[in-house]
């Protein structure tokens, strides 16, 4: 492949890849807003506490304790969901390019995405 | 103060950082920090959880809208992600033990640093760099367009890999320790050390971002530092803000205020850097 056809087929690739980054961010903004709007009309005359440090129970911290949460219409759970769902908008975002560049046999590449995305899921995991 | 008064507060907060992190390019998860810490006496585990979740959220924004300029070195960004995810889950997990006056003097010294990365004269470079070795073996030069979105491309090589990417792992550490984007690090990074375009490095900066902050969100989200409550109103207001910064951005004149936030800046890093050595965050 010359270098022309590379750098055209990159930037088909990121335009691609631009779609979904748009896509996963409103997505993930409007679960929050809606879980947001769930939590302020039950908690809101309820006092803020933030000043000390506790860590957020299971419901909130772990995927199994999120999803149980959210689908119990918990109003914090539903945010956790969006907040999961955008943290996963770059992880699909590097996935697609693992795929494309595969696609497009960069064996260098597609070996270079796998490894920044076995970060992520490590990450994900709770390292 | 109720749950709704603080919410509106912190939203607020959040929809002016981001406007104006947007605007001056400097981001708005460097005053979210301190503006929660300081301001609402948030502990600073809660408002770092909450400023790096966000920062997903205007990195994925902002790039979606770059890549279609075809400014963006997809290889470089991908190549380099390697070194920002590594150090952005070091230093969560460095998160978890350092204790939190260090953690604030810290954010208070990388406050200064992007202050002065944004104000620092710009020299570009006229002639475009050729590729070394190691870069032409990466195969990491790019073209970008060189005088506005539509006029010609022109080619660009890259130099001292080994270097930058050192220092993006460094930037992937500060990023998971303080919740930032650390993207005045990144562009330092491209800019100067591997003599890319300015363009190219800002909007390549940007693009990466997102990944290198989901690889630490992971680790503070099953260790409990992500509260609903505070980073729900912080990531739609850092969002918002910046989505309308970007629409401004085309007619603003930017000059006068990048120095009044840089000011911003300054003076709350001072704080920071204050309340640690005072015991108070």
């Amino acid at each position: 492949m010359t270098f022309e056809e590379s750098a055209s087929s990159d930037r088909r690739l990121e335009a691609a890849v631009g779609g979904i980054l748009r896509f996963g961010v409103i997505a993930a903004a409007a679960v929050v807003a809606l879980g947001g709007a769930v939590y302020l009309v039950r908690h809101g005359a309820q006092a803020a506490a933030l000043g000390r440090f506790r860590g957020e129970p299971e419901d909130f911290r772990t995927l199994p304790g999120i999803v149980r949460s959210a689908s119990a219409l918990s109003g914090r759970g539903i945010i956790q969901l969006g907040l999961l769902l955008l943290i996963a908008t770059p992880v699909a975002r590097v996935a697609f390019a693992a795929v494309g560049f595969a696609l497009e046999r960069d064996r260098l590449y597609a070996a270079v995405a796998l490894v920044v995305l076995s970060f992520l899921l490590y990450g994900l995991a709770g390292a | 103060m109720p749950i709704l008064e603080f919410t509106i507060l912190v939203l607020s907060g959040s929809l002016a950082a981001g406007f104006l992190g947007s605007l001056t390019g400097l981001g708005g998860g460097v005053v979210i920090v301190p503006l929660l810490t300081l301001g609402l006496h948030v502990d600073i585990r809660y408002a770092i959880g909450a400023s790096l979740v966000s920062v997903i959220a205007t990195s994925s924004g902002a790039a979606a809208a770059y890549v279609r300029e075809g400014y963006t070195n997809i290889r470089i960004g991908m190549f380099l992600e390697i070194a920002t995810t590594l150090g952005a889950i070091a230093g969560a997990m460095l998160a978890a033990r350092a204790p939190t006056g260090a953690i604030a003097m810290l954010f208070g010294a990388a406050l200064l640093f992007s202050a002065w990365m944004n104000l620092r004269p710009r020299v570009e470079s006229l002639e475009p760099a050729q590729s070394d070795r190691i870069a032409a073996w990466l195969r990491l030069k790019g073209s970008c367009p060189s005088a506005g979105p539509e006029g010609p491309r022109q080619g660009y090589g890259v130099q001292r890999v080994p270097a930058g990417f050192a220092l993006m792992g460094l930037a992937g550490v500060l990023s998971g320790l303080l919740g930032i984007g650390s993207g005045a690090m990144k562009v330092l990074a491209m800019d100067q050390v591997m003599r890319l375009p300015f363009k190219v490095s800002t909007t390549t900066s940007n693009f990466m971002i997102g990944v290198t902050a989901a690889a630490s969100a992971g680790v503070y989200l099953s260790r409990g530092y992500v509260d609903p409550g505070l980073t729900m109103p912080v990531m739609l207001g850092i969002l918002a803000g910046s989505m309308l910064g970007a629409k401004v951005l085309v007619r603003a004149r930017v000059r006068v205020l990048r120095w009044v936030f840089s000011a911003i800046i300054v003076a709350l890093a001072v704080e920071m850097i204050a309340g640690a050595l005072g015991g108070r965050l």
